[in-house]
């Protein structure tokens, strides 16, 4: 398969995190962003609740559980990735395994982190969510399918299909560098910077 | 048509249509910190691209720099080295760089605005959610990701997607003690962290209007705790008389002829918004957030909520989780939750008027027994015009540490963070688990709150204190 096919369908594990506005310090706390580098974050993803104070795995932690180890489909509930701008946040969650995360919504800016880093962030409305959670919480774990190109999940019992831009589905089936598409608008943007009035140093 | 203060930013910045919902944005303004921007010099230097435009790029070292000395060894390490990495790159890369040893160095969203680089109907970018702030001055100004940190560089543009328009009006007048911050977290208490989320705020109404240039920042600086992707004001006279004669404004005729421009960026009177929020400025009290969201904000003379109380289950159980974090009790007065640490500085709160408001409540006592109390002034220009002011004195003598400008323990990135269960008023902008130190307690409020608190130990109702 080609890497845009690939892109196209995702299968995986779905873990549950039932918990709503989780905010990026709680993804990836501020003591792991003094590094420089883009790689080695998947290790302390959700660092204050995955681990305990000796640094071993909190048995009380979702992610920690025998059935949801391997997971790469993260369901979880409303404004999820609020807070800090931190692209580590998605860092973070694509090097733990993650490739797609399913909420009710999401804040902005992790948002576009996520499909800077080709993550599909799928919202759903809360019912929806709802029922996932209920196929997702069973003593058995669940897998998902994700077909980006028609729009539809497939968990267990339930597909639902879900909205997402044009331009952002483009996007993530042809992972075309943002930069490159920009820079192939160079003669508009010398073209504005040099019109009238904005040429002005305060401008 | 009729159009919105955003839509007139958005248009004087639109270089062209990328396809039918993106946009090609030109930005007027990146700003940079050590945090957020390594991995995109990095990718510049993989790619062989240079910064685009270095003039209208500016960095600062704020996030994890030292408050207790300006010496880079007294960073960590692994702080030292991400701070050498922006010396690096900038020198490189030919961005100007306001380090530890430069009288322009503050935290990012103080030191724009207070050097005349913010500019009303400006694009501003900087890889920090609480860029914010700089909609105080008109200016279309938000918080982006490390890849399009690197994407701003390069090329200087944003590819973007329009904003839905919300509308915050708040007339009336507010109580003589009633601050910006109180105003932000009451809007808080009404949207939830998520109501403005897919939207650009504008705020607006007489008690708006009313406020200084330092109060609106803060004011801009917490809407993206309501979830808005940027919060906006409409430059006004006070807004030209903060800009004249800052290093980087323009000057003279210049200055007369970039008034002219930014005085066209007003929405119109009969602009529509997607949604409308009001609040009557009279209704609003001091407030203080009980929980670990900011929208978990009650007023000084309430109790900490029933979960049993809320209908809906998540956010019931949301409260339940906030209450054991915090260490509080059902029912219990706010006025009776007693504080370890107090902390004063951060981008919402740590200009001059900030610094003002808090000494002034100090009135020749001395902060509670046991106390440990901080102030950290948002930039070099700052602490120097408080020391100007004896301010310094007031905070010392009362018994506060007197510190050097950073983000400090807002985000406990350097050695400025409370210990497991601290509690802690601050006037930083986020409340959440673990954001001033793993188990740490942080309760959001103004700093004459934050002042008050430090006095009497517990918060205090500071409509009482006058």
């Amino acid at each position: 398969m080609s890497s845009a096919q690939q892109k196209m369908f995702h299968e995986g594990k779905v873990a549950p995190l039932d918990i709503n506005n989780v905010d990026t310090d709680q993804i990836i706390p501020k003591q792991f962003l003094t590094s420089v580098s883009r790689e080695g974050f998947g290790e302390a993803l959700f660092f204050d609740w995955r681990y305990l104070d000796d640094e071993k795995p909190n048995p009380d932690f979702v992610l920690n559980e025998d059935r949801y180890q391997g997971a790469t489909v993260l369901l979880t509930r409303e404004n999820f990735g609020c807070g800090s701008s931190r692209e580590h946040a998605p860092w973070a969650l694509q090097q733990y395994g993650f490739n797609v995360i399913i909420a009710s919504s999401f804040a902005d800016i992790f948002f576009n982190n996520c499909i800077n880093n080709q993550m599909l962030p799928i919202r759903l409305t809360e019912a929806q969510i709802e029922s996932l959670f209920q196929q997702a919480t069973g003593s058995d774990p669940v897998d998902v399918t994700v077909d980006l190109q028609g729009q539809k999940l497939t968990m267990a019992d339930v597909t639902v299909e879900f909205d997402i831009d044009s331009s952002i589905k483009q996007r993530l089936l042809s992972g075309q560098d943002f930069i490159g598409v920009s820079e192939a608008y160079i003669e508009q943007i010398v073209a504005f910077e040099q019109s009238e009035g904005r040429d002005k140093a305060w401008r | 048509m009729a159009k919105t203060l955003y839509q007139k930013i958005w248009e004087a910045h639109h270089i062209t249509q990328i396809n039918e919902q993106t946009a090609l944005l030109y930005i007027d303004r990146h700003l940079v910190h050590e945090v957020t921007s390594p991995q995109a010099f990095a990718g510049l230097r993989d790619k062989n691209r240079i910064v685009r435009r270095a003039d209208k790029t500016f960095a600062t070292m704020d996030h994890n720099v030292s408050t207790k000395s300006r010496t880079m060894a007294a960073a960590s390490p692994v702080a030292q080295k991400q701070l050498n990495a922006l010396s690096t790159n900038c020198e490189e890369f030919g961005v100007t760089l306001f380090d530890l040893n430069h009288p322009n160095q503050g935290v990012v969203h103080v030191m724009g605005p207070e050097l005349g680089i913010t500019l009303p109907g400006h694009t501003i970018v900087c890889g920090d959610s609480h860029t914010s702030t700089h909609g105080a001055f008109g200016a279309l100004a938000f918080g982006i990701g490390t890849s399009e940190v690197e994407h701003v560089l390069a090329t200087q543009t944003l590819q973007q997607k329009m904003s839905k328009t919300l509308r915050i009006e708040i007339n009336g007048e507010v109580h003589s003690q009633i601050t910006s911050k109180d105003i932000a977290l009451a809007i808080i208490g009404v949207t939830g962290t998520a109501g403005g989320t897919g939207y650009v705020a504008e705020f607006c109404g007489t008690a708006i209007r009313a406020l200084s240039m330092e109060a609106r920042m803060t004011l801009c600086n917490m809407s993206i705790e309501l979830g808005a992707k940027a919060g906006i004001i409409a430059p006004d006279e006070k807004t030209f008389e903060y800009i004249k004669g800052r290093e980087f404004a323009p000057k003279g005729d210049d200055f007369a002829a970039a008034k002219q421009h930014w005085q066209t960026f007003f929405s119109d009177d009969d602009a529509e918004f997607d949604l409308t929020v009001k609040l009557d400025a009279a209704d609003i009290k001091p407030q203080v957030t009980w929980g670990t969201s900011p929208e978990q904000v009650l007023s000084i003379d309430d109790a900490v909520p029933d979960p049993e109380q809320e209908p809906n289950l998540i956010k019931a159980d949301a409260i339940r989780k906030a209450i054991a974090y915090m260490g509080l009790s059902v029912g219990q007065k706010i006025t009776d939750i007693k504080v370890d640490t107090v902390f004063i500085g951060s981008c919402t709160n740590s200009r001059i008027e900030d610094l003002r408001s808090a000494a002034a409540q100090i009135g020749g006592r001395k902060i509670t027994e046991g106390m440990r109390a901080l102030v950290v002034p948002g930039s070099v220009r700052v602490r120097e015009q408080a020391i100007e002011e004896g301010l310094d004195i007031i905070f010392k003598d009362a018994g506060f540490e007197w510190r050097e400008p950073g983000c400090s323990m807002c985000l406990a990135m350097n050695d400025d963070r409370l210990a497991p269960k601290e509690r802690c008023a601050s006037t930083s902008n986020r409340n959440f688990e673990g954001r001033q130190g793993k188990e740490s307690r942080t309760h959001l409020v103004s700093p004459a709150m934050a002042a008050l608190a430090a006095i009497h130990g517990h918060f205090f109702d500071i409509r009482k204190e006058h």
